[in-house]
């Protein structure tokens, strides 16, 4: 009878190996690999792994991607490896393209070294070949070294990139910042609610209750729009505070930082209340009674007695609010300014738009680094089940 | 007393904050114009016409509800049985592999969609149901699991025992005692998953296609592009649904 | 509750299939959403729905080249006909995400402007990037783009297009640089340095747009006081009702296309889309619905005098106008828009 349970749990965990692990191992793979230009220059890979890499290549390595440029026929993948290599030297990916087109339309048998510096000038810029050499190696920490701002120089050297290039660390650091605000902007407001839920009477209580809930459940471009329309210029908050002479002009509350935090706060804050209150609830009034009875100060035997008794519950609500917050994505992009983009921003970008999956993975990889570090390290004081229990 | 004043109080307030929000769009959407502010010029039932034409809301809505029941059904056959496995007394590692199952609910989403995207393209299941529907049950199955097996915690496994001993095979004496013991828990289980898939939006806009356009997606991009109260009217009209689910919801965990 | 998982995994399985087969659609058709969307949806695809006897389902794309890509590398094309931004089109061209296109199917290339005849792409419509403000709370408003960037005459936050393209080109123009030096400039990297210096200037004010209906919405919501925006998007909202003034001065115009994903199911349809779109007759229809110029040399004596006059091309909105390099972008794009991110995040 023991193998029945471990039949019974088969096929959710073959599931989820293969549709949650397996992406997850998928991005991995794509923020070291560096595949994309091997496969299209074949001969180019093998001709230049002999290079010692200063100055110029030999002559037989021109010749090796002129004669791979020529016969290439997959411009998609073509596409890919031009972009691989527009990365580390911008301009690069018209570079190839430019010089594939000539060489395809010139019939003439090609010389190599010649003729690539006649189609541009940029042929016979060592800095071409030596981020030919970096894309073609089998393995590459560009794209994390890109993540946190550095890149490795045409001599080898792990140096930052240029300041007007620089923008993940900041981006980082802003992410758990505003992750870091909207947590403790949660505790305040949300320690008191489930304190008012466990000492109001029932009916009041429910009621309180029933207004964590209900916007928990509700959809979250619900929640945004009804934002939106709340606090824009002509918004409700505005035209209330106008009519009561509080201000002159309308406040800019939405598509600024000011307005990001309010929306996230109204959208964690059940995730904050909830645990609290599950543990509040199960904390028998005597205790506090006692201390009262031995001559404590009601604030003393909140601070001594009572609060250390809840702290399992901040530590769970803090901990999933802060990790959810980190990885926020559609209500920075709708209700944030300039400035307010937060990390999973980038990860979309570079994912949709840019195309630059290397880099998509990157950060992903850092951001899910981010994540596991912190819950490995509180999760375990926590308990998992206490987390997780949550709706 | 002072003290408890300041806490009625300081609930109210947080009440207005919490539920405000939820009210004062809804006279919008009832609006003659399409401006999103007030005082409003007169009131009209257009924008809940406008959310009734079949597009793009009503065919957004069905794909919703294709993408929802089918994830909601694969997360719940799958989550039941492996709760019911995990929750038996002998099973190895069963913290490990609890950690391993929940695990979807603590990656950020963004880097779910990312590393499924990658994936997905690679098999072709990108802008198909069926890579939404996959990638949706990922998400529900977590709150299937957990939610069953905290009811299977009140299980009596004596009961289970009389099965066998009277001769049940195990498949039977699932389908016969357990499962309409903790039906209810499997119902909430399905609710959770049915309102994850329903609700969600970054996997949607990574993995879905334009014939895979799902409610949420349409509002997002709705919001981004045409914000007019039709989007609001919609939002009443989820606003209602979610209320009616809460409220079954409640009558189920009373029972 | 007493239903086997195997069967009820198989009936989804078969709802599955029977939802895709359902929702199967002759053609779709992807254009820029909100209101030029709108336009295009009763320009175009209805009335060639109708000639043609099919359905079509359509979508809108923003720019997520992703997208197609994934589609056309996993070989799962659920997108034919494409509206393409001239940049995007070079680059996808290259690439091979769009189909090279078979021109006598299109239709006669002397018909066209000569811009609007490209391998990949036919030419759909010339836009203008303008900027606007509401009348109706500015009276005398900014006329260029050196007033564009007076926050004490004109105070108030600015609407941006959230891309480098077209963005550091208004930044240059209105730090002086002549017309005709423009991309001359911003091919230098002092030049790049300078656009951005001149955007610090602003920065704090800027709200960011992506698609071309936020700066309408905003502008109508009061939450900018002077927005950049493409042309027609305000002309239409002006027809709603609003009072935006639009100013032609420093226009930059050029022209999106329509392109064909490669390995689109319905080619033959997406090739008779295009040529029924680019009929002199269905071309004129564009500029009343949507102030857009036309490609079709025939069309544009068509056009009504009324909607030619809100036309980029329309003489007197022409006299300061800037033609948009998108060759210049097909080049530099990657690398102005990572410093650009990297500007706008800091």
């Amino acid at each position: 009878m023991t193998i029945a349970p471990i039949l019974l749990c088969a096929p959710l965990l073959v599931f989820l190996i293969v549709f949650f692990f397996a992406p997850l191992a998928v991005m991995l793979s794509y923020s070291v690999r560096n595949s994309e230009v091997p496969i299209v220059l074949p001969n180019l890979s093998k001709a230049i792994a002999t290079w010692d890499g200063l100055g110029l290549p030999p002559a037989s390595v021109f010749s090796a991607l002129a004669l791979d440029l020529k016969s290439n026929s997959d411009s998609m993948a073509l596409g890919e490896a031009a972009r691989r290599l527009d990365f580390e030297v911008p301009g690069y990916r018209a570079l190839v393209f430019k010089t594939a087109r000539r060489l395809q339309a010139d019939q003439a048998s090609t010389s190599g070294r010649d003729e690539l510096t006649r189609i541009d000038a940029r042929w016979a810029n060592p800095r071409y070949w030596s981020a030919l050499n970096r894309a073609t190696a089998s393995l590459t920490p560009a794209f994390f070294l890109a993540a946190f701002d550095l890149k490795m120089d045409d001599l080898g050297h792990i140096t930052r990139v240029e300041e007007d290039r620089r923008v993940y660390l900041d981006t980082f650091l802003r992410t758990f910042q505003i992750g870091g605000t909207v947590t403790l902007l949660c505790l305040l407001l949300g320690y008191p609610i489930a304190f008012a839920i466990t000492v109001l009477p029932r009916r009041f209580a429910a009621a309180l209750t029933f207004s964590v809930i209900l916007p928990f459940w509700t959809s979250l471009l619900v929640r945004t729009s009804a934002w939106i329309v709340v606090l824009s210029k002509d918004g409700v908050v505005n035209s209330f505070l106008t009519r009561l002479g509080v201000i002159n002009e309308p406040l800019q509350l939405i598509f600024n930082r000011t307005g990001l935090y309010i929306v996230m706060v109204h959208i964690l804050l059940p995730f904050m209340v909830l645990p609290i209150r599950s543990v509040m609830q199960g904390i028998s009034p005597n205790y506090m009674k006692a201390s009262a009875s031995l001559g404590a100060h009601p604030f003393l035997g909140f601070f001594k007695v009572y609060l250390p008794l809840t702290l399992p519950g901040v530590g769970a609500g803090c901990l999933m609010t802060f990790i959810i917050a980190i990885g926020y994505y559609i209500t920075p992009a709708l209700v944030g300014g300039a400035g307010d983009n937060m990390i999973s921003f980038f990860i979309a970008f570079h994912t949709n738009s840019v195309i630059n999956w290397g880099m998509a993975a990157a950060l992903g990889v850092v951001l899910l680094s981010a994540v596991l570090l912190i819950f490995g390290t509180f999760g375990r004081l926590l308990g998992l089940s206490r987390i997780v229990a949550l709706k | 007393m002072k003290t408890n004043r300041i806490i009625a109080v300081y609930s109210c307030v947080m009440m207005l904050f919490l539920l405000g929000p939820l009210l004062a769009f809804l006279p919008i959407s009832f609006s003659s114009v399409s401006f999103l502010s007030y005082p409003l010029p007169g009131y009209s039932l257009q924008w809940y016409e406008k959310v009734l034409q079949p597009t793009p809301w009503m065919f957004a809505l069905k794909n919703s509800l294709i993408v929802g029941s089918l994830s909601t059904a694969l997360a719940t056959v799958l989550g039941t049985a492996a709760a019911f496995g995990l929750t038996r007394k002998n099973f190895p590692a069963s913290g490990f592999v609890l950690a391993l199952i929940v695990s979807p609910m603590i990656v950020p989403v963004v880097v779910t969609a990312v590393g499924t995207y990658f994936m997905f393209a690679k098999l072709g299941l990108v802008a198909t149901f069926s890579g939404l529907v996959i990638a949706h049950t990922v998400l529900g199955v977590p709150f299937v699991v957990i939610t069953v097996s905290s009811t299977l915690q009140t299980f009596d496994n004596r009961l289970l025992q009389a099965a066998y001993g009277l001769g049940a095979s195990p498949i039977h004496a699932f389908f016969t005692i357990v499962l309409p013991l903790i039906a209810n828990g499997v119902i909430a289980g399905a609710i959770f998953a049915f309102v994850t898939s329903f609700d969600e939006v970054v996997v949607a806009i990574f993995i879905g296609g334009p014939q895979q356009k799902t409610l949420p997606r349409q509002m997002f991009e709705g919001i981004k592009d045409n914000i007019d109260p039709s989007i609001l009217a919609m939002s009443a009209i989820l606003l209602l649904v979610t209320i009616l689910l809460m409220v079954f919801l409640g009558l189920l965990r009373r029972r | 509750m007493r239903t086997n998982p195997i069967s009820t995994l198989l009936s989804a399985a078969a709802i599955l299939v029977a939802a895709q087969v359902a929702h199967a659609s002759d053609i779709t058709l992807v254009g820029a959403g909100g209101v030029l969307q709108d336009a295009e949806r009763a320009v175009f695809f209805e009335p060639f729905a109708k000639q043609a006897g099919i359905s079509f389902s359509e979508d809108s794309y923003a720019g997520e080249q992703a997208k197609i890509r994934a589609m056309v590398l996993s070989k799962n094309v659920t997108w034919d006909v494409i509206q393409l931004d001239h940049a995007e089109m070079i680059v996808g061209c290259d690439e091979g995400l769009y189909q090279k296109l078979d021109w006598p199917k299109i239709g006669n290339p002397e018909d066209f402007l000569p811009q609007a005849v490209q391998p990949c792409g036919v030419g759909a419509f010339a836009w203008s990037f303008v900027f606007a403000y509401d009348q109706d709370r500015i009276v005398d408003g900014p006329k260029n783009w050196v007033d564009f960037w007076d926050l004490k005459k004109w105070p108030g936050k600015r609407g941006m297009r959230a891309s480098a393209r077209l963005t550091l080109e208004a930044a240059l123009l209105a730090d002086g640089v002549k017309n005709e030096d423009l991309y001359k400039v911003l091919a230098t990297d002092e030049g790049v340095t300078r656009a951005f210096k001149k955007l610090d200037e602003i920065k704090s004010q800027i709200v960011w747009w992506t698609t071309g209906a936020e700066p309408i919405e905003r502008l109508a919501a009061g939450d900018v006081a002077v927005t950049t925006a493409f042309n027609g998007r305000v002309t239409t909202a002006n027809q709603n009702g609003r009072h935006f003034a639009l100013v032609w001065d420093g226009q930059m115009y050029g022209q999106d296309y329509w392109g064909i994903v490669s390995g689109s199911p319905h080619k033959d349809l997406a090739e008779k889309f295009i040529a029924f779109a680019s009929q002199p007759e269905i071309q004129s229809k564009l500029p009343e619905k949507i102030a857009y110029g036309i490609m079709n040399k025939k069309a544009i004596a068509m056009v009504p005098p009324k909607a030619a006059e809100a036309m980029p091309t329309a003489p007197q909105n022409l006299k300061n106008a800037i033609p948009f390099d998108a060759a210049f972008w097909a080049e530099n794009d990657a690398d102005l828009t990572a410093k650009f991110e990297a500007w706008r995040a800091r």
